[in-house]
């Protein structure tokens, strides 16, 4: 299990290193979903299963579609669509890949020592003593959905458009 | 069959956050700005999910979700900005886009004779 965890901190700390010199968005998009992968591999080794599932989900899938559009919004780049751009993200998601198959066929995977905290328990912590926060959430998403729909009608109108 | 060492964990997360300081400080894209604070971001999540698994607790995984929904509202807000300023600007370059630069002096000028500002 600790080769799994040192293989998934290496490749996450290796694509991380990749995004933050990339010159292209793109290609820095492409190795942060990697790391991100990776970092919800640590997750799920660390007996955290939901949120491993909701990193992927809504940061790998969700905000990085977000920076996708800003980035195609804004105009690629002409070698942005190059099949060499994809040897870099795919060798270190290869090894992510390995683990997997690691896992699975060395038949380890439920004997890990770290203490599980299920999705239930999750659930009624965050919906007893953290409802309060709950709440204070859904004011922030409300506060983002408002001022990112303001800006993007100040868009509109700098683009010369009509609002709406 | 060990568990991961707390320690591990931690020192992950502190080399994920550093690696996005240093991505803040060094680049001057403000795209790879925002993507460098999402790195920071989700390794403050990662040390919250490495706390909670070292003491049994959900507390680190509710923290992890709040952290997540935030960072969500804040790249929304954040692409928002940056494509105005784009559109204004056709640049990116953290340094061109100064409060005293030529350009925003302009801009601020013709925004105020269209009554706009």
């Amino acid at each position: 299990m600790n080769l799994v965890y040192a293989a998934s901190a290496c490749v996450a700390i290796a694509a991380t290193v990749m995004v933050i010199t990339r010159r292209n968005a793109v290609h820095a998009l492409l190795y942060l979903v990697v790391s991100l992968l990776a970092v919800a591999v640590i997750m799920l080794l660390l007996g955290a299963a939901f949120v491993a599932a909701l990193e992927i989900i809504i940061y790998a899938g969700a905000i990085m579609v977000l920076f996708v559009f800003v980035i195609m919004l804004i105009g690629p780049r002409n070698d942005t669509v190059n099949p060499r751009t994809w040897v870099g993200p795919v060798i270190l998601g290869l090894v992510l890949l390995a683990e997997l198959v690691y896992v699975i066929t060395s038949g380890k995977a439920t004997s890990v020592a770290v203490k599980e905290v299920t999705p239930r328990q999750v659930g009624i912590a965050l919906l007893g003593p953290y409802l309060i926060g709950v709440e204070v959430t859904a004011f922030l998403l409300l506060a983002g959905l408002v001022g990112a729909f303001h800006l993007g009608r100040r868009l509109a109108v700098s683009l010369g458009r009509k609002g709406d | 069959m060990a568990s991961v060492p707390f320690e591990y964990g931690l020192a992950v997360a502190a080399a994920l956050f550093l690696l996005g300081l240093v991505g803040v400080l060094v680049r001057r894209n403000l795209l790879f700005i925002l993507l460098c604070v999402e790195i920071m971001l989700n390794a403050a999540g990662l040390a919250f999910i490495v706390a909670g698994s070292r003491w049994g607790q959900a507390d680190g995984q509710v923290m992890f979700i709040f952290l997540l929904s935030m960072a969500a509202a804040e790249v929304a807000v954040g692409l928002a900005l940056i494509l105005l300023l784009y559109s204004r600007h056709k640049d990116l370059d953290s340094d061109a886009l100064g409060v005293g630069s030529v350009q925003d002096e302009d801009e601020r000028q013709r925004l105020a004779r269209r009554g706009d500002a």
